[in-house]
Formats: structure tokens, sequence, C-alpha cells
């Protein structure tokens, strides 16, 4: 049995006036991989930057047990929990190593040169790249390294907002055996946001949807699957 | 031949002037003396422009408080030249990231238009506080240099002030290099400037990043108006006509390029010399530069080494 790593108690989110998440609750199971579902503009995004504080929020987020509401970005960031953003998640005028480099930024340890070492081997074509401006890769490479970038902090916590964007479908599921290898090896928790909910049901333990900001169903990722309103709205048959 | 000779009358060009390879020589160094205190004051803009997508219009003031401070430190206190301005950088960073801290960062970071208009406000208030403090009367900064030219043709010197503002500007360029590049705060400029999102998401502190930028502006600011004032006279509008050719040379250069604001500050320091002289533009100058920006804005927003990238403006 798994404890629970990430915990979320009555989370609200807001962009100015407009309430976009209306207290939802959910939780992670330590070395585990959760998936978000849910329409476009359901809140899936939100949610994912309401636990790193980049959005006003209300409710509580608790990480290993130790509360993170009120906490800025950049302390969060410290515990251990590292995001991809959807889209632009890379520094374009940066190097690729710049930005391999400013993933770990708050690291302090020595190992942080193999680190990126052992991404070029992951990510060949990073390796080939490495001088190169990340804005002057393709679409695909960019999220690469917005990937690579994000582990390297060596995260507890991995939020992914749809990785698979603008990825040709087999580099999509390499990328994601390459993510069950890394929660695997490294036990490192995953809570990922995709559209490929086939893919992502079939990677993930634990399942959540998300409908107009609102948890509207949740369990195992195999029972959702079989769930036939998840199946008919997101795996379409 | 007439249409020539009717242009050459209405600018008051004397063929004599064109054709004196002495006066030409002496004009470009002095255009590259001039230019240099431009590079150094549009380094200043582009560093700010760079990180947060604003001109600061208060980069001038800054300065201006610096050199003043300088003034005191030296005329006043008695400190060597070069020691005084050293401090007066030093303390104008100080100022700057109070500043920074006291009237920037409670805007967001990512909405131009009300930060723009704070450094407008700002510009406004520290040029009065001086003028209040320190009153409207000129005085003399002297130079960090020594006087007198080791190179000399006729009325064309190469003065040791030329050479002393020149390798000072490029001294800067490659120190500011060096930590931009090599340096952890460095990355952590860089990356601001470069993705303010993911700069966040990796840990950085935006906020003490940027005013680490505006302390570092600054100081750059005060050492490039120590470095034009000895030539001018101190007084509290000074700084406005500096930061006004400084801006035609960020714009020229590219704002977003710190070797197009060094380029940029020469070409304008020389194209200011050559047309103060040969078309006895003299009342025109300010104009001209002002005109060098409208023209780069329109003709090529990213100016000579601009990145093409316009997703913040
Ligand atoms: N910066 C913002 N300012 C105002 N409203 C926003 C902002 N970002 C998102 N919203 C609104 O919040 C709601 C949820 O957006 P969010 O990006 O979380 O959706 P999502 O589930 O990630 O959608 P998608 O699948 O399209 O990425 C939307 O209605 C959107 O219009
Ligand atoms: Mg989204």
């Amino acid at each position: 049995m798994s404890s629970t790593y990430l915990e979320v108690r009555g989370l609200k989110a807001a962009y100015g006036d407009i309430q976009v998440l209306h207290g939802i609750d959910f939780s992670v199971d330590e070395g585990q991989i959760a998936v978000i579902l849910g329409a476009n503009g359901a809140g899936k995004t939100t949610t994912l930057r309401a636990l790193c504080a980049m959005v006003s929020t209300e409710g509580s987020v608790r990480l290993g047990g130790e509360e993170l509401a009120g906490q800025s970005t950049a302390d969060i960031v410290r515990r251990g929990v590292a995001h991809v953003p959807q889209g632009r998640g890379t520094f374009p005028d940066l190097s690729v190593e710049e930005n391999l480099m400013a993933g770990a930024f708050v690291r302090t340890d020595a190992d942080v040169r193999a680190d990126i070492e052992q991404w070029y081997e992951t990510f060949p074509v990073l390796g080939e790249r490495r001088t190169q401006t990340a804005g002057s890769l393709s679409g695909g490479e960019q999220q690469m390294l917005a990937i690579a970038r994000a582990l390297m902090l060596r995260p507890s916590l991995l939020l992914l907002d749809e990785p698979s964007l603008g990825l040709a479908p087999m580099i999509t599921r390499a990328l994601f055996e390459q993510l069950t290898a890394i929660n695997e090896e490294a036990g490192t928790t995953m809570l990922v946001v995709e559209q490929n909910a086939a893919l992502a049901l079939r990677v993930a333990n634990q399942a959540y949807v998300l409908e107009a900001g609102e948890m509207a169903l949740s369990g195992p990722a195999d029972e959702l699957a079989a769930d036939d309103n998840v199946r008919r709205a997101y795996l379409g048959y | 031949m007439v249409v020539l000779a009717s242009v050459l009358g209405v600018f008051d060009i004397s063929l004599d002037k064109l054709s004196n390879g002495e006066l030409w020589l002496a004009q470009f160094f002095r255009g590259l003396s001039d230019g240099a205190t431009y590079a150094s004051v549009a380094l200043a803009l582009v560093m700010i422009y760079k990180s947060t997508g604003f001109i600061n219009f208060a980069q001038g003031s800054l300065a201006l408080l610096g050199v003043y401070l300088a003034y005191i430190f030296s005329v006043e206190q008695g400190l060597p030249v070069a020691l005084a301005v050293v401090c007066a950088m030093v303390a104008s960073a100080v100022v700057a990231a109070f500043i920074e801290r006291v009237f920037i960062r409670p805007f967001p970071p990512d909405h131009v238009l009300p930060l723009v208009i704070v450094t407008l406000g700002l510009l406004l208030i520290i040029d009065s506080a001086v003028g209040i403090v320190w009153g409207f009367r000129t005085r003399s900064l002297p130079s960090m240099f020594p006087s007198g030219a080791p190179i000399e043709w006729g009325i064309a010197q190469l003065t040791w002030r030329t050479i002393g503002n020149l390798g000072t500007v490029f001294t800067v360029v490659g120190l500011l290099y060096l930590l931009l590049s090599r340096t952890k705060v460095g990355l952590a400029f860089r990356a601001v400037s470069s993705n303010l999102e993911s700069a966040r998401l990796v840990g950085i502190r935006v906020g003490p990043t940027l005013g680490f930028g505006w302390a570092l502006a600054a100081a750059i600011g005060t050492l490039g108006g120590a470095l034009v004032v000895p030539d001018l006279l101190l007084e509290p509008s000074i700084m406005l006509r500096v930061l006004i050719f400084s801006l035609a040379a960020a714009a020229l250069g590219g704002l977003d390029s710190m070797v197009g604001a060094v380029i940029g500050g020469l070409v304008v320091g020389l194209a200011r010399n050559l047309l103060v002289t040969f078309l006895d533009l003299s009342e025109l100058a300010l104009a001209t530069a002002v005109a060098v920006i409208l023209v780069v804005l329109l003709v090529r927003p990213t100016g000579l080494f601009g990145s093409t990238r316009v997703e913040r403006v």
C-alpha cells in the first residue's frame, strides 16, 4: 500500500473575477502516476498552475504532509515540484545546455553536469544541439527539452501539461515509456494532463475527470478506462 | 550643379570644411568619444528592455543622480575622481534597487504600459529632486582620465579621454558578457528575460532578479554619465539630452541587443558630430536623434542587431 503524497482539498482558483476551479479534491499516491482528463477549458491547466502558486488560489495543497498553500512558486519548486507548462516551456533565447542548467537552478549538488549528460543520452537530439538556442529547435524537440529541463530539478513531483503536444505518435509513445521508466527508477510521483487519453490511462494508476472546474469522476485508471461515459467522451469508441 | 550649390547654400556647407581632412579626423575622434558615452547609457536601457520589455525612461535620471553623487564625492569630499565614480555607481545601484522594489515590483511585470508611465513619473520626480537639492547652476565634474592627447595630427587629437571612454565602454561590455554568460545570477537574468513563466517554474525569484538588473543598469548608466559630463557641464537637465541620443542608439542597434547598443552608440556619436560640424546643425541635433528613432521604428523595428522575436513588446 502506498501513502498519499499529494493531497488537494477544496482547491479554488480564479483569474481576476473569473472563478475557474470551484473547490476540487484529489490526491496522488507516492510514486504513482495520475492523469487528469477533461474537455478544453475544463480547468486542467489551471489546476496544475494552482499547485505551483502561478494563479491565485484558495484551499489546501499538501505535499508529503506539508502545506504548500501560501508559499511562493520559488519555494514550491525548492520542495521538489517541477512543472512542464502547456506549450512554450523552454527559454527560447538560451542554448539547449543553458536551458538544462536553468532547470537545475535551485540545486546545489555536484551532479548537475552528470545529469545533463544523462539527458543527452536519453534525448540524443538535444545532445547534438546543445549549443543551439532552444528557439531554433522544432516544436517536438522543444517539448523534449521542456521535459528534460523539468527533470533536471530531480523532482519528487512532476507536473506535465499535455506533454505529447506537437509530438509525433511514435515519439509520444517513446516519451510515455520514458516517463514510466523514470517513475519506476526514481520513484518520481507524476500528475499528467493529456489529450491522448488512451495512452495516458494505460500508463497511469489513478485518473480524474474535470468538468467545468469540478471533479466529475475519479478512480483507478483501468476502471475509468472501462467506464462508458469516459470511453465515449475521451476515448472515442 | 545648381541644385548641389543651393543644397550647400541652404545648409551653409563650406567646401573648405568638407575638404579639410584633419577636421574630419578630429570629428571622427570626438564622435567616437561621445558615442562611447551614449553606448553606456544605451546599454543600461537595453538591459532593462531585454528583461522587462519596456524602456526605462528614468534611466537618464538615475544616471543624473549618480553623476551628482560623483561630483559630491570627488569635488566636495576630495576623493580621486575614479574612486568617486565607483562609489557613485554603487550608490545609484542601491537607489535603483530601492526604486525597483517600491515603485516597479508592485505592478505585474507583463503589463508594460503602467510601468512605462511609472518610469516617466520617476524621470520627472528625480530630475526635479536633483534640481531642488543641488540647484540649477552649472558645475564641472573633472574627467577620470588625464587631459592631453598622446596622438595628434594638427587639430585632430586622439585624447586620453577618448581612449578612456572607448576603453571603459568595451571593458563594461566584456564584464557584462562574462557576468551574464558565466554566472548563476546572469543565467537567472537571461532566463527571466527569455521566458518569465518558465523562469518562475525553475525556482528563480523573479523580483530580486529584475531588481538586480535595475541596480546593474543604474551603475552602468552612472558610469556613462561620468564619461559624458566632463565634456559638458553638470546641470539637472543634462542627462535628458544624453538619454535621447542613447535612445536613438538603442533603437538603431535593436532594443534588445547589447552589441547593438554599443555599435548604435558609436554610430550616433559619429553621425551627430559630423552633422553638427559639416551641416551646422547644432540646433537640430536633438531633432535628428528623434528622427533616427522614428525612422528605425518605421523601417526596421528590430534595429540592426535586434532579435526578430516580437512575442513580448
Ligand atoms: N490567464 C487567464 N485569464 C483569464 N482566464 C483564463 C486564463 N487562463 C485560463 N482562463 C480561463 O480558465 C478556464 C480554464 O482554462 P484552462 O487553461 O485551465 O483549461 P484547460 O482545461 O487546460 O483547457 P485546454 O485543454 O484547452 O488546455 C477557461 O475558461 C479559460 O478561458
Ligand atoms: Mg490546458
